[in-house]
């Protein structure tokens, strides 16, 4: 470290430098030099693209056909959301999100309790949980293709030997949504767990004195000091992963593609089969600007809720 | 301060642990070890049958019902994750080195571009501030299968399309607004005083930025970098549309692309997923620290 940081702080901060005219215009310039290669590149890679996307969403276009693009206002956007098709795609999103969701903010908070009451081998228990989180989901669902596989994949060995019959998990209508969900909850669960955790300890442990000196019970203790300090962080995670499973495509790719039928076909496989199977360039586009809508409104009004239950 | 696992943990609710093993509360202490330990091994579970898969014989991969111990060993399937079937260079290996050039070069990138961003966020009024912040964070809330449907017709008119120049670009654009909210975050915590004190000494603020700053924000900047490595490293979606040749391919695309047949090999799945997965957990068990920080781009902080 060089010698200048020794100098006491307090001499530069009662003598602060003289904010001179050249010192300020400089200044302005190294942040525009700073920052401006950033926003470049975003805006090239994101907003150009975006910007594009919603040109293509009010044309015809398609990308193997060599025509030139037709504006045809907002058709696309109509023959969408009148669709029946997506209506059901929506549905079945709507399964998906709400229940892996719900499973694994059940099941990560939970299991940050358990191991915020635990003395001994926190850290480490706390590293195990989180392996499935940092996985690639081409891996994780290969996994679990492998171990749910109808003839020899383990669980249902395991079912079998426990004399319960087999099940065809990613080949039956009602099961494959299922599997996708346990296997989005196994992946994610960890998140909910890291969130709660931080939560949980972040609780003064005053609080918990003053209530075991008014010989609190237990459930009191939970349910009017921890629960209501840890919620705010909780929903913010719930956000985070909603978000996440609305736009999931990569493990219904690998796990079921959409399948059997269309009984896992999430609105994002369905951009992918619109876009890259049909080739109906315009639609697919007009469909990502409204999932990104829903996610932007959706995200404004949670955002807001939260902020009244913050305040309130 | 981004909350640190290992730190933070031992900080919780424990001194309410005494009184209520006096109270006989014991009973209850078990079912919680036995409740913790169940869900520990339901969680670590599929990991370990996927190395227990990569090392068996596939006569008792394949063997119903499953053999859990005494199984024969072989180390074949990873000799075929490296080694192609005439000697020489598998294909898989190929894309493992692909892999890890794409993923090294964006995270540079990224680097590179977020953190001298951050540190121009964080120290200067610049117009705006706050809906730039916003709207660089919101760039990451697109679901990738949008962005990726206008990239790959970007990509095709400028030649982009099937090439690792175009995956590192993408990537770095992907990696620099978690850079920028993670690196603001330790920024911030630097006091600016240090560079006001560096500059009366008659530094430039440049100097001082990268003199006395700089240094102090390496630990911050490992930790960032290596979450855009795990996520580069494991990235699929535009991996697989942006890519087509074998010699562009990323593993994510490739490991994937092991199921496409009719009968699928899946000891040698399970040994490319284990020595695919095995960077990740080193660098995930290098950040546990900043974990909270960064899976959420520094957005729960204490």
């Amino acid at each position: 470290m060089t010698t200048t940081t020794d100098h006491p702080v307090q001499e530069a901060s009662s003598t602060p430098p003289a904010p001179g005219r050249t010192r300020r215009r400089s200044d302005r310039r190294l942040a525009a030099a700073f920052i401006s290669p950033a926003m470049l590149l975003l805006l090239a890679m994101s907003v150009f693209p975006l910007l594009w996307a919603l040109y293509l969403s009010f044309t015809d276009y398609s990308a193997t056909r060599d025509a030139p693009a037709h504006f045809v206002g907002l058709r696309n956007y109509v023959d969408i959301l009148t669709s029946d098709q997506v209506h059901q795609r929506a549905l079945t999103t709507l399964l998906y999100v709400v229940g892996a969701v719900t499973l694994q903010t059940v099941l990560g908070f939970s299991i940050a309790y358990l191991i915020s009451r635990r003395t001994h081998g926190r850290g480490l228990l706390t590293t195990l949980f989180l392996v499935p989180m940092m996985l690639s989901p081409v891996v994780v669902g290969l996994f679990w293709r492998f171990m749910l596989d109808a003839q020899f994949g383990v669980v249902n060995s395991m079912l079998g030997s426990l004399g319960i019959g087999q099940v065809e998990w990613l080949t039956g209508q009602r099961t494959a949504l299922l599997s996708l969900i346990v296997v989005d909850t196994w992946q994610w669960t960890p998140f909910i767990m890291l969130i709660a955790l931080a939560g949980l300890t972040a609780v003064p442990n005053y609080l918990y004195e003053a209530a075991s000196i008014d010989r609190a019970s237990e459930w009191f203790r939970f349910r009017n000091i921890t629960l209501p300090l840890v919620w705010p962080l909780l929903l913010i995670a719930v956000m985070f992963r909603a978000i996440e499973a609305f736009r999931l495509f990569d493990l219904v790719y690998i796990l079921t593609s959409g399948g059997p039928g269309v009984s896992t076909e999430t609105l994002s496989f369905h951009v992918y089969k619109v876009a890259f199977l049909g080739f109906n360039t315009g639609t697919a586009s007009a469909y990502g600007i409204l999932m990104v809508l829903v996610v932007i409104v959706l995200a404004q009004f949670y955002l807001r809720y939260l902020n009244k239950l913050k305040e309130g | 301060m981004a909350i640190s696992v290992d730190e933070a943990v031992p900080a919780g609710p424990v001194p309410d642990d005494q009184p209520r093993v006096r109270r006989g509360g014991s009973a209850r202490s078990v079912v919680e070890v036995v409740l913790l330990t169940a869900l520990a091994v339901a969680m670590l579970f599929p990991v370990l049958w996927i190395l227990e898969t990569s090392i068996k014989e596939n006569r008792d991969v394949y063997a119903v019902p499953a053999k859990f111990f005494r199984f024969d060993v072989t180390l074949d399937h990873f000799k075929d994750v490296f080694v192609g079937r005439g000697g020489g260079r598998s294909d898989l290996s190929t894309s493992f080195l692909n892999s890890v050039v794409v993923a090294g070069v964006s995270t540079l990138l990224a680097t590179l571009l977020g953190v001298p961003a951050a540190w121009a966020f964080s120290r200067f009024a610049v117009r705006a501030k706050k809906d730039l912040l916003f709207f660089i964070l919101s760039t990451r809330f697109m679901p990738p299968v949008v962005v990726v449907i206008p990239i790959f017709l970007m990509y095709r008119e400028v030649g982009l399309i099937d090439s690792k120049l175009g995956l590192i670009l993408i990537y770095a654009a992907f990696n620099v607004p978690f850079t920028i909210w993670m690196m603001k975050g330790f920024v911030d915590e630097v006091p600016s005083e240090y560079e006001d004190a560096a500059m009366l000494d008659g530094y430039t603020r440049l100097q001082a930025f990268w003199r006395v700053t700089l240094p102090l924000l390496v630990p911050g900047i490992a930790a960032t970098a290596v979450f855009a490595l795990i996520f580069s490293w494991n990235e699929f979606v535009f991996a697989i549309f942006l890519t087509s040749s074998q010699d562009v391919r990323t593993a994510p695309p490739a490991i994937a692309g092991l199921i496409g047949g009719t009968t699928v090999d899946w000891g040698l799945v399970a040994a490319s997923a284990a020595v695919f997965a095995l960077p990740v957990l080193v660098f995930a068990y290098l950040v546990r620290k900043h974990l909270v920080a960064g899976v959420t781009l520094g957005a729960v902080r204490r």
